[in-house]
């Protein structure tokens, strides 16, 4: 199936010129204490991506009975629903994770990219738009998240995934981990260079103030 | 006593902007200034301070394992901690509504100056990170869980007003065009907590 450019446009402007983290500014708050290894990060994207989309497809298809004035407690319902099932899920098949990712699953229900694509898109359109500009956002927060979780875990602890990277060779050599990588700061460092970089690339997303 | 200790651990040591990005995204857009930055600290602070009492209260004599054992004992064995995300969230959105609506009938001014902050307050993953926070430490009493949320508040509304006044001072400063705005106050972000940090070590 061919997509249209406007569908396309949906799916794909997150994940640059849209971006929910960088340029939205969505959605950070349990975006970044989850970064400190690759595993979780992965975990967590693919956790916010699979809720965001079931839940801008479910307020879209009741966008035109849901009363204007109940609806934020309406959407946090259907948001928090889904997310107790991923929880669940989580702790059947993946109770690790689920242990690092701690409370952070639970505040998926307040990321603020669910809240805000809901109310910027899915009450204004169809179901099958407000699925891909679910996965669009959702694939635009991963992408943002597994970079921050390569870049920490690769210079904090040497590794990618649990499995060592660095060779044995180079410690001997007087290498030695950047402990300052697994604190939280540099989560907010390292978004802060990525959104440099991305701005002078994107010369029209620069602030004038 | 243990109170005050656990309200300064959680002012400085377990900021919840510094320690544990909660918040974050109102933290960022109102942080232009420092009289918004503090009215909507002090409505955090306030929700905070509510309802991670009343979640504590749902908690234990509702939703946990063995909590309805009140009612008599073929309830001992009751667990309803699945729904836990749902009631506190639902809380939580109807006591913004609440607080919000008393609000604006009681003084039309406050409402004013506080106006759209208050639905965001909902939202806020600062409120929900408190309750379940709450949830995860196992408080020994509602008044603990009430200082831990007050102490939470307070956090938040330091941080942000911190911020605020930094980045007035900001509009001043030749920052490199690409981190204008955004980019600087992430950084910025970043260093405060490093600054934070230094707080680790106290006991109280």
């Amino acid at each position: 199936m061919a997509l249209s450019n406007k569908t396309k446009a949906v799916l794909l402007g997150p994940l640059n010129k849209n971006n929910p983290i960088i340029v939205q500014v969505l959605g950070i708050c349990s975006a970044l204490a989850v970064t400190s290894k690759l595993e979780p990060a992965l975990v967590m994207a693919i956790a916010v991506t699979i809720v965001t989309a079931f839940s801008n497809v479910i307020i879209s298809m009741l966008r035109n009975t849901i009363p204007n004035r109940i609806r934020i407690i309406v959407q946090l319902v259907v948001v928090a629903t889904l997310v107790t099932l991923v929880s669940e899920v989580l702790k059947a098949f993946a109770y690790d994770v689920n242990k690092q990712l701690s409370v952070f699953v639970g505040l998926i229900v307040t990321n603020c990219i669910l809240m805000g694509r809901l109310e910027a898109f899915a009450l204004g359109n169809g179901p099958w738009p407000s699925f891909l500009d679910g996965i669009g956002n959702g694939l635009g927060y991963g992408w943002i998240l597994v970079v921050i979780g390569f870049v920490r875990e690769l210079l904090g602890s040497g590794t990618l995934l649990g499995y060592p990277i660095i060779p044995k060779s180079f410690y001997e050599a007087g290498y030695q981990n950047n402990g300052l990588m697994m604190l939280a700061p540099m989560a907010l460092l390292l978004i802060g260079v990525i959104i440099w970089i991305h701005r002078s690339q994107n010369k029209e997303l620069q602030e004038t103030a | 006593m243990e109170a005050i200790s656990l309200i300064v651990r959680s002012i400085f040591v377990d900021n919840m902007i510094f320690a544990y990005f909660l918040g974050m995204c109102s933290f960022l857009a109102v942080s232009k200034n420092v009289k918004t930055a503090l009215g909507l600290g002090i409505a955090v602070t306030f929700v905070l301070s509510l309802t991670v009492p009343i979640n504590y209260m749902l908690e234990n004599y509702v939703l946990k394992a063995g909590a309805l054992e009140w009612l008599g004992e073929q309830f001992a064995e009751v667990d309803l901690s699945v729904f836990s995300l749902l009631i506190f969230i639902a809380v939580i959105a109807s006591f913004t509504q609440l607080v919000e609506m008393v609000i604006e009938r009681f003084s039309p001014s406050l409402y004013s100056s506080l106006g759209i902050f208050l639905p965001l307050i909902a939202v806020n993953c600062s409120i929900l990170g408190g309750s379940l926070f709450m949830q995860q430490r196992e408080f020994a009493d509602v008044g603990i869980a009430t200082a831990y949320g007050f102490g939470s508040g307070i956090g938040w509304l330091l941080a942000i007003v911190g911020m605020a006044a930094v980045r007035e001072k900001l509009e001043y400063s030749n920052v490199p065009k690409p981190l204008k705005g955004l980019g600087i106050t992430f950084i910025l972000t970043g260093l405060m907590a490093l600054g934070f940090m230094s707080f680790a070590g106290i006991n109280i």
